[in-house]
This record gives C-alpha cells, structure tokens and sequence, in this order.
C-alpha cells in the first residue's frame, strides 16, 4: 500500500512550489532532497543543533521540527535566498571577513538565524548576539569570530543606512 | 532519525478538530508548535496514527487580556509572543521570567505554551510557573468545556488530566493583585537547556508587610510540579520587614524547607543530593527576589 | 607579487561556496536511482545472536534487500588495523577488529547486526523494525576498572582476558629518582568518555559503474586514500578501479579518520550487489554509538620531586578504555604516555598501561589523541608539588621548563609515529611570561583576587603549559600543474575539514608561482586526483602537506624560469617572475604568461628531451623524519558560585607556538575552536554509561556542547619558533587549542573555591556543578592560604 501523498503549495525563496508529499516528509528533507536545496543542512533531526535553521514566514524555525505538509500556504526562505558566491549578502561578507566559519556545515542555519535577529535587532552588542545565537551548535570556531562577524554586518548596516 | 508514518488532518475549526480527536481518540495527537512532540516523533518515541495539525484553526491564537489583567492565552499562542507581549509582561511577570528559559530563540517562536503544558514534561519551567500561578487550564471535546485546575492537571511524567478526546484550548490567569511578587530561577547546564533545578515563587504581602499568601514549586524535582506546603508554610504570616539578616534567615529556612520537602530524582546532569541543594539556594534567592517585587509593589508602599 | 601571501591574514576561498550553500558534502550527492540504507544495531552491549528473521523488512514495499553477517560471505571479515603498534620491547597488543556486521556475537550496544537498503531512508527505518533478532543478553563489563580484573566478563572469547595491550616504556630509572628526593607525591587522576560530535555526522555514497568496471565513494573521511587501499582489498578490487571523494567535509575532529567503519564497507558492497547508488547518512542518534568514542583512562601517578620544586622522577600506571574492539592499534595511550612529559625536564620517567576491552563503542582519537590525559596528570601534579612545597604555580613550572638551548631533546621514548619521542625546538619560558604578562597574573594573585575575596567574591586563576608532537609521518604530496589558461592546479591526498587547507596551501605556493591565490585551484579528498597520502589527522596536514606544496612550487617555478630563458634566450638570473608572467627584468616587451608557458612545454611537435617532462607540472613528497613539537600555555580567570557551583569564564588568554604562521587568521580560528571543544570535555561533555554498557545520553539534548553563551572570548598571543625538522619550519596547531583545559578548569575551580586549603583536590575530568559539589560538600573551612608566595 503506498503512503498517502498531500499535495502542497509552498513559497520557496520567493518560487512557488507544488509538491506531493508524504505526511511524514520532515521540511529539512523536503527542501534538500525534493527541491534540492542542500544549502539547508541537517545535524541533530531532534531540534537543537539549529544547523537546519530556515524561515518560516519570515521567521526562524527547525526545519527538522516542522512536517513539509504543514508549509502548505506559507513561506519559506533558505541559505540559497541570500547572496551568490559572486555577490555575498552584506552578512554573508561579514562571515567570510571575519572567519566565523571553519567547516560551514552549520552556517547556513546561524546565518538564517542571524538574518531575522539582525532585522529585529539592528544594532545588538555582544550578550544579545550570543544569547541569539545560543541556538545554533557550532563545533569548530567557538563562536567567537560568529560574533565578530554579526557585529560587523551590523555595523555595516548601519554604515549604510 | 525519521518518523513513522502518519495520517495527517489539517482542520480549519476547532469542531472539526475536536470531532476528529474525538473519532480517533489516543491514536492521535493535536499538533500546534511540535517542538516537544515532532523530536519524540523523529526518535520514534511517540508514535501517533493521526496528527491533527491545529495551525489552520481560527481563533486558536487568540491572547486576550481584560481591562483587569485576566490573560486567557489559546492553544495556538507561540512562547515568542507571550514572551514579546507588554500586557503578559505587566500582568504576568513570572510567566515571562520563566517562558525565556524555555530552549531558543527558534524553538520559541514555534512552541506554544498549550503545547508545552500538554506534553508535561516535569522538567519543563512552565507547569510550575502554572501551578504557582493557580493557572486554569480550560479542555474542549466534543462533549463540551472543563476547567482544570493547573495543580490537578499534571499527573504524572508526559500524562495529564486531559481525556483522549480533549484539547487543551486555553490557559486562563487571572490577575495578580496588589502585593503579589513573584521570581523565577533555575539553574540549567546550558542556557537554553532543561533546568537542573528550577523554583517559581509567589508571594502576596499585605499592607502590614505581612506574607498572606505563599507559593514555591518546583520543576525537575519529580514526576510533575512539586508544589511545597512546607515552604509555604514557612513563609505564609512571616513578616520579613526591612531587616536584611532577618529576610535572610526567612529566605534560606524557607529554601530549608523546600529542600526537606521534596524527593528529586536525579539525572545523568545530577545527583539527587545536589538537585535537592540547588532547590534550596535557588528557592532562597526566588523567594528573596519575591519578596522585594512584592514590597515594590505593596499597598503600604503606595501610602 | 609586491606582499606575500605566505604568512597573511588572507579571507578564505571556499567560503562564497560554504557561505552560500553551494559547497558539496556527502549528503548532497543526489544520483539518480539511488537507495538509503539503514543500519540495525545491537540493544545490548553483549548478547549472542540466535537467530535474526528478516522476512517481514523484506515483505515491506520499498525494501530492496536486508543483509545479516551471511550475506556477506567473505567480506564479512575482520577489518585491517589502522595503525600497527609502535615497535616498544616487550609490548603486548592484541588486535581484535570489528567485521562490518556482527556474525554471532555483539560486544557494544550499537554494533551493526543488519543492513537495510530501501526506497528511502523512511522505509529503511521503518524494516529496520521488522527485523526480528532472537538474544541471549551475557554479562557485561562496562566498567574500566571492573573490566581489567582477571575474573570480569570477557568482550573477546578467545582471549584470557580483557586486557588489549600492554605497553611499558621507561626513561631512567625512577626508583633512584625516589632515593633522592625530598618529596613524592601521588594520586589517581581519571578522565571519562566523550566523543567528538561534529555537527555533520559521518555518510557514505557509493556507486558502481558495471560497464567501466569503477566504483565511487563519497565518504566523510579524513583519510580518502587509505579508504580507497581498504575498499579495493575488502572487495576484491584493484586500487585503480575505485575511487574515494571525501567532498567538503562537516568537521572532522579525528573519529571521521577510524578506517573501517562498517558502513564504510557495506554501503559500496551493497551498491556493488544491486548495480545501484546507495547512500547511507548516519543519523545523531546512531552517531553517538556508531561513531568512534575517546578519553577514558583512570592513572595512579607519581611524582618525585627535590625540594627546590624540581622534577626528578614521574611513575605513572593507567588504564585506558579501548572499547570493543582497537583498529587504530595504541596511538591514544601512547600519546597521553608521551606527552605526560609535557615542556619539562623529566630526568627520570616509569609508565606502563594497560589498554582494556570493555563492551562499549570503539575508542579512536579524538582531537587531542590521548594527549589531554598526560597533560591533565602532569599538570595537575604540579599544581598539588607548588602546593605542598609552597612554590608559585607559574614558577614551579618555569623552573622545570627544558631550556630553549636544549633542543634537540631527547625523551628516550617511543611516539605513536615510531621514532623516538625527540623535541625540535620550543621558547617555553618565553610563552609562559608572555601568557602571565597578558592576564595579568602576578597583580591578579597579589591584588585583585584578594580584593574580589575580601568582597565575599570566588575567583580565581588556573596557568597550565603542554607540548604536542604534531606533523609527524610518514609523508605527504602535492602536485602543481600550470593550466593552459593560466591558472595553476594544486592536489593533495588528504581530505580537509573546514582547516582552510584551500586557502593556507594557495597561500604557501602562490609566491613561488608569482601569482594570486585566487588563480590557484586547490583540490583534496579525491582519490583519482592525487594516488598517494595518509590523511589529515594529527595536525599535520599543513606541516607534512604543505612542505611538499612548497617543493613542488618551488620546482614548478624552476622550470618556468628554465624555459622562458630558452625562449628570451637570456639567463634565468635575468628572469621575474610575478602577477602570472615570466619577464625579463626591466624589459617589458619580453613577458610571457604562466600559461602560455604551460602550452610551449607541451608541444605538438619535437621530442620531449631524455631528463625532462612536458608541461608546467611537479609532484613532490615531504616526510619529515619525526613530529615537530608545538607547545603553548593557557590561563583563565573563572568566577565559582560558591553554592551552586556553576562556573563563569571571566578571562581566557593563549599564549602558542606553532613555529611558522602561514595564515594567522586561520590558526587563531584553530586555536580557539579547539579552546571551545577543551571547555567541553573538560566542563560540559560526559558520556554516560550504566553497568549493562548503555549509554544514557544519547541526544545533543543530553549530551552537553559548549553553545555560545559557555564560550568566553579567547584572547590569543604567539610565539614563533620555526621547526628545524621541515624547510618551511611549520608545527601543527589543529589540536592543540583542546589539550590542556581539563587541568586548567580544575586548577581554577579549586583556586576560586580554595578547595585545597579545605582538604578537597579536583582529579578528575569532565567536571560539572554537580560533581564540583558532590566533592566539595565534605570541605572543611579554609586552614591556610593555597597559593602562597
């Protein structure tokens, strides 16, 4: 007997997308084996090492944590929504200026996550990008040039505006 | 690390979700954030034939306050509004205090406090924050609307007083009144983690300065909250005045008694003996911080 | 070139890839047609296998095959052992490796028993419940300890005992040692289980082409090459007909290295079977057992000393938790029996262990290697000798230190690399005052803690050193190649693990070549671009690989130089070469880009002279003739409350060695990941266990990684003392943030809480509030001051 399929419609980085998912279909799988996303990276499947980290209707969720049946109707932003490798995202910049990456395995779910903070929270000092940021595992850099890099987008921003 | 397989319903009323948990009874579970339930799922722990998904369901997100400070906060409000929220902020301090306890940003914006409560995890800060609080906890089946009391409603480690049939709907507070202080602290491993140990404190003065009303639970400290009466006691006609040796004394026999009171079990983080030792530091600090917010906000002081 | 790339703080290329969700990990590997598999692993820690009814996973749709150990026929043998043990007289070593399924027997809970592949990896898990196994639970020893004893329960049938090797290595003679000193100190120092948990966890690709006879795998490996050797022999292949990518891999930290992993065997066989794709990725929950475990070890150490605080003699005895089974031989006890020497001059050393077979997962290295115990042991009993002798903690070390004209210094030992155990060079005094200069240590014992006391506040400061043999064997290659378009090709055979190897390698040859680091394309991991190798692990991939890049450039550039003489007709001394050209100097109008080099070398007519090759290439190998010894010094200031006992970093400073920089930026980041994962082990990461061998915190939930709010700011200092064992005088720095915080942490809770002084000493690792507590709450009051003078 094969599983049941939900058809959903969903906003995928702006594209919307038609899919037949099974129920159980967890989000993180569906955006990085159906509409091949492997931006979005999978670490723990239990919800706490935010490496999965997308948008869910402009806000930051697990995507482990979510069944790809339940975005029907919404929408969902990914890594792949910010810069290209040719032209960073100002944050994106700010990691790569600063090394807050080492193997990256992690980084796009802090840079979703740092995205909406950085939008809630323009001008934040170190305790508030730490507390943010306290969500997202990272076993390589010891958060310390994440924070640099948050600071410095922020920074920039600012800069900018 | 993937769930097994499921039904899924997506109801747009809350009849209709409440007709089909009646239909299928335990084999289903209500699905509102899944920040407890969705990891228990991928472990394959929890095993339900139905998910009945409530994020489609008008007027589950409804967080409404009366002109006096009642909260009533539904099934679909997530931990980062009540956390955001002035008038939970003004009406109900604890429950902020302890609601930013709770996991992570990302979790919080997801996981709402029904669901929370539901789940009943006894390490969880917020069945505490409940029961301290004298929260109702009001059920919806087809067969119509209960309010349980919060200190009925946790029976046991992930079991509640809610029937197969029912949805926790709704949590009502009522407002504190004048003289109230409360406090919570817990201690966790990681900030972000389940408490080691966690106390939520209530206090009331009267206008004398006199503790009228005392309550001190705890989570992580057994199979549910464990609300102390010894503690209470303690507390309950002291009158801890402006002395700090003596509001001390009062702080830590108070912590005394709640450590003597209640039998934690100890976790792979802790020993029973230290989480029975934290709950008496952390009750003497809560009840220390109580007590100040209480005289801040007492009527004597207004005179 | 008018600034050299070599020793800059230069931006990292591949991170547009990584930043922008473009890099390619094994789990990206999306090929047509291809199955997931899922592995069903034992409950018990040590049952027999009666039978196993798979009938029902096969009756699931979905399900394509299920594979028990009789499946397998003859690949189901016994792995290779990674590395051999060193040739120490009188060693003992019983090599016991694990098949990829288990046939009878499961000696750890978590070994593999079958092997689904199916439609998806849902439908895999879901027959992975079908499978019905018929046990017969046996005793357990999961206890160290309890496990050594003669009469415990057996992990192997065959063997007397538990007892996996024993090795005992001495230095002098330390009974002597003992005859001449004025004070001998002893103590048990144990240290407990953890493992490495990169956020990625490990997973195999494998795909077999039946028309070109070929198979590739995508492994999450650090050793791409040895994989590749095993694979072939395992299934009967020549070496040329496989080919193994480790593709960007999510941290490595060691246990990614641990050649073979079951699946690393099944997955490629199974693809093999069905002639198509089958991918495997291990989920978290398998990964805590499936995956290689470190650190357990319990030491009964002595040490003796003159009363001047000067080290004569250190006896050492441990035991060290292999787990189930040893394919990586005694390379983590032999580190913490090597480097327990640490910076000082130890005349006189006696240390023997016993490796133990216990039913738990199998114990590898893990970042450190076995090097965090020595140090731990070490450090911790000069801390109690400063103590009972009444001398500084800094100075007792200092006056221990190997002086900097000593070097070569010979500890009369053998290394897990099989030479003996030979420091190259070090300025250890120099480190240590500068690390006490930059936290300030002598106003911070003299005026600011009493200060912070007197206001009823517990603080305090820790300053430990360590030494660690880094880059060493047995080699390692590169080959440059000059592209027609210019751009210069750079291969290696070790894979990389987020080290910036595509940066740093660029970075070593672009000088030579003349040209940006960005016209270097770096490639690793990847079997049928580079033949030779051993792996990144050990921190050696920049001191052994990147001295064969700098030879290889430098030979590159030498026939450039060569043939753009030919061509100007002029002397190569007459020749520059920068911003990708060949000129001759002061002649503008004579240049010729690097690639059109390239093409004049590669003619399409005219024989390549006897003794010369076509094309701009070279492939150079580099093995050193022993590790070169990097070392530092680490200090903290923590703040202890005093009734809960949690502990908050104020200050954490750095102070290393890891002789020549090529990217500083780069090794900072090392250094403070490595800090970060030390603060885990030594403070929040413990893998629990219950006597029937079940580990009980099987979740990140549980299983407790520093996040950002338990990681302080790490302020780093250097020291550059260029290794004299490679040309371009390089020592490893990828593990050495992680070795020494175990005894830093306990030196400063016990400094903050004058534990000491209270009758209470803090010897073991990983410590918690709970434990700090459990320990602490027998203290008396303080009798006398712990830090004097």
């Amino acid at each position: 007997m094969a599983a049941r399929q939900y058809p959903i419609r969903v906003t995928v980085n702006g594209t919307e997308r038609e899919a037949e998912v099974e129920a159980r279909l967890l989000l993180s799988d569906f955006i990085r084996h159906r509409l091949g996303l492997t931006g979005t990276h999978v670490g723990c499947e239990h919800g706490v090492c935010g490496a999965c980290t997308i948008l869910h209707d402009g806000v930051p969720a697990r995507a482990c944590l979510l069944f790809a049946v339940q975005t029907h109707g919404h929408s969902i932003e990914t890594v792949e929504s910010l810069g290209t490798p040719e032209r960073l995202h100002p944050l994106q910049a700010a990691f790569r200026a600063c090394h807050g990456l080492q193997c990256g395995y992690c980084t796009p779910g802090i840079l979703m996550t740092m995205k909406a903070f950085l939008e809630q929270h323009p001008d934040p000092d170190e305790a508030a990008i730490r507390k943010a940021l306290s969500g997202n595992l990272c076993r390589c850099t010891g958060y310390q040039n994440i924070v640099a890099a948050v600071s410095r987008a922020a920074a920039m921003a600012k800069e900018g505006a | 690390m993937k769930p097994p397989a499921f039904d899924y319903e997506a109801p747009t009323s809350l009849a209709e979700a409440l007709a089909l948990k009646a239909r299928h009874g335990e084999d289903a579970r209500f699905l509102a954030g899944g920040q407890s339930l969705v990891p228990a799922m991928n472990f394959r722990l929890v095993r339900p034939a139905v998910l009945i998904d409530l994020n489609g369901v008008a007027d589950l997100d409804h967080l409404s306050c009366s002109s006096s400070g009642a909260l009533g906060i539904g099934a679909l409000v997530r931990h980062a509004r009540v956390e955001s929220d002035r008038e939970v902020a003004r009406h109900q301090p604890l429950l902020v205090e302890a609601i930013r306890e709770v996991a992570h940003p990302q979790v919080r914006n997801r996981g709402t406090l029904c669901g929370n409560l539901a789940h009943a995890d006894p390490a969880s800060e917020l069945p505490a924050v409940m029961v301290a609080l004298k929260a109702q906890l009001h059920a919806v089946s087809i067969r119509g609307e209960r309010s349980i009391p919060a200190a009925d409603f946790f029976q046991g480690t992930y079991t509640t007083a809610l029937e197969p049939d029912e949805l926790l709907a709704r949590v009502q507070l009522e407002p504190l009144p004048t003289g109230t202080g409360t406090a919570f602290l817990e201690l966790a491993r990681r900030p972000g983690d389940y408490a080691m140990m966690g106390v939520a404190v209530l206090l009331q003065l009267d206008a004398s300065g006199a503790c009228t009303d005392a309550r001190v639970v705890c989570c992580g400290a057994g199979d549910r909250p464990v609300a102390s009466a010894a503690t209470a006691a303690v507390l309950r006609a002291a009158t801890p005045g402006s002395d700090p040796v003596a509001l001390e004394a009062l702080c830590e026999a108070a912590g005394a008694a709640l450590a003597a009171s209640i039998d934690p079990p100890g976790t792979v983080h802790v020993t029973a003996d230290y989480q029975r030792h934290l709950a008496q530091v952390l009750a003497a600090r809560a009840i220390a911080m109580a007590f100040g917010r209480a005289a801040a906000h007492s009527p004597r002081r207004s005179i | 070139m008018s600034t050299r790339a070599f020793g800059a703080a230069l931006p990292r290329r591949e991170d547009a890839r990584l930043l922008t969700g473009r890099a390619t990990f094994v789990d990206d590997i999306d090929l047509p047609g291809c199955l997931h598999a899922a592995v069903l692993r034992s409950p018990f820690a040590h049952a027999r296998i009666r039978s196993i009814d798979a009938a029902a996973a096969l009756a699931r749709e979905g399900v394509v095959a299920v594979y028990t150990a009789a499946d397998l026929g003859a690949v189901c043998c016994p792995g290779p052992l990674a590395v051999p043990p060193p040739p120490i007289e009188g060693a003992l070593f019983h090599q016991r490796t694990q098949a990829p399924i288990a046939r009878d027997k499961v000696r750890y809970a978590g070994e593999p028993v079958a092997f689904v592949v199916a439609e998806s990896r849902y439908v895999a898990e879901d027959a992975l419940e079908d499978i019905v196994v018929d046990w017969e639970p046996l005793p357990v020893s999961a206890d160290l300890e309890a496990a050594a004893r003669p009469d415990a329960p057996r992990v192997h049938e065959d063997l007397p005992d538990n007892i996996a090797a024993r090795v005992r290595q001495v230095k002098g003679d330390y009974a002597m040692a003992v005859r001449g000193a004025a004070h001998v100190i002893r103590r048990r120092f144990t240290y407990d289980h953890g493992c490495s948990s990169p956020i990625e966890t490990r997973g195999v690709v494998a795909q077999w082409d039946p028309r070109a006879d070929k198979l590739t795998v995508w492994d999450t490996t650090q050793a791409p090459v040895f994989v590749r050797n095993g694979l072939a022999a395992a299934l009967g292949l020549g070496e040329r007909q496989v080919r193994v990518v480790a593709p960007f891999i999510g941290g490595g930290f060691g246990p990614k290295i641990m050649m073979f992993y079951p699946e690393e065997i099944l997955v490629p066989w199974a693809a093999m079977q069905l002639h198509r794709p089958v991918k495997w990725i291990e989920d978290r929950a398998e990964h805590f057992v499936a995956t290689t475990h470190e650190r357990g070890q319990v030491h009964d150490a002595e040490i003796a000393l003159g009363a001047d605080g000067r080290i004569l003699g250190v006896r050492d005895e441990f035991l060290h938790d292999t787990g189930a089974y040893d394919p990586y031989g005694l390379t983590v006890p032999i580190n913490s029996q090597c480097t327990l020497l640490g910076p000082y001059a130890i005349p006189h050393y006696d240390s023997t262990f016993c490796a133990v077979f216990t039913h738990k997962p199998i114990v590898t290295p893990y970042r450190g290697a076995g090097r965090q115990h020595g140090v731990f042991v070490i450090e911790r009993l000069l801390d109690i000798a400063a103590r009972e002798l009444s001398i500084d903690r800094a100075e007792i070390r200092r006056r221990n230190f190997i002086p900097p004209d000593a070097f070569p210094w010979d500890n009369a030992l053998i290394y897990q690399d099989f030479t003996r155990l030979t420091y190259d060079s070090g300025q250890y005094a120099k480190v240590l005052d500068q690390l006490l200069e930059r936290i300030g240590y002598r106003d911070f014992i003299d005026e600011e803690q009493p200060r912070l006391r007197a206001q009823g506040r517990h603080v305090g400061i820790a300053v430990v050193c360590y030494v660690e043999g880094t880059g060493i064997g047995p080699y390692e290659g590169a080959k440059l190649q000059v592209q027609a378009n210019g751009r210069v090709s750079l291969v290696t055979g070790i894979g990389t693990q987020g080290q910036g190897h595509y940066t740093s390698f660029a970075q070593i040859a672009a000088d030579h070549l003349g040209i940006d680091i960005a016209d270097i394309e770096v490639i690793t991991g990847d079997t049928d671009q580079f033949y030779w190798g051993a792996g990144t692990f050990a921190s050696r991939g920049a001191v052994v690989a990147g001295n064969a890049i700098d030879q290889a450039a430098r030979q590159v550039r030498a026939k450039a130089l060569r043939l753009a003489a030919e061509i100007f007709e002029c002397a190569e001394g007459d020749l520059v070469l920068e911003g990708g050209r060949v000129s001759i100097a002061g002649v503008p109008s004579k240049s010729m880009g690097l690639g059109e080099l390239a093409q004049r070398a590669n003619p399409m007519r005219g024989a390549v002279a006897a003794g010369s090759e076509p094309g701009l290439e070279s492939t150079s190998y580099f093995g050193p003739p022993s590790g070169s010894t990097a070392n530092g010094a680490h200090a903290m200031v923590i703040e202890v409350d005093p009734r809960t006992m949690n502990v908050r970093i104020l200050r954490y400073v750095v102070v290393h060695d890891c002789g020549v920089v090529i990217n500083p930026m780069i090794v900072e980041g090392q250094v403070r990941g490595g800090v970060a994962q030390g603060i885990g082990n030594a403070f929040f990461e413990q893998l629990v266990f219950d006597s029937e061998g079940q580990l009980l915190n099987a979740s990140l939930a549980d299983y407790l990684l520093p996040s950002s709010m338990d990681v302080p700011t790490i302020e780093l200092g250097h020291v550059e003392t260029p290794s004299p064992l490679n040309p371009l005088g390089i020592k490893g720095v990828g593990e050495a943030g992680a070795i020494p915080v175990g005894p830093l942490f306990a030196q400063a809770i016990e400094d903050a809480l004058q534990l000491p002084a209270r009758g209470v000493e803090l010897l073991e690792i990983p410590l918690s509030p709970s434990r700090v507590w459990e320990l602490a709450r027998g203290a008396g009051p303080v009798i006398a001051t712990d830090s004097p003078v």
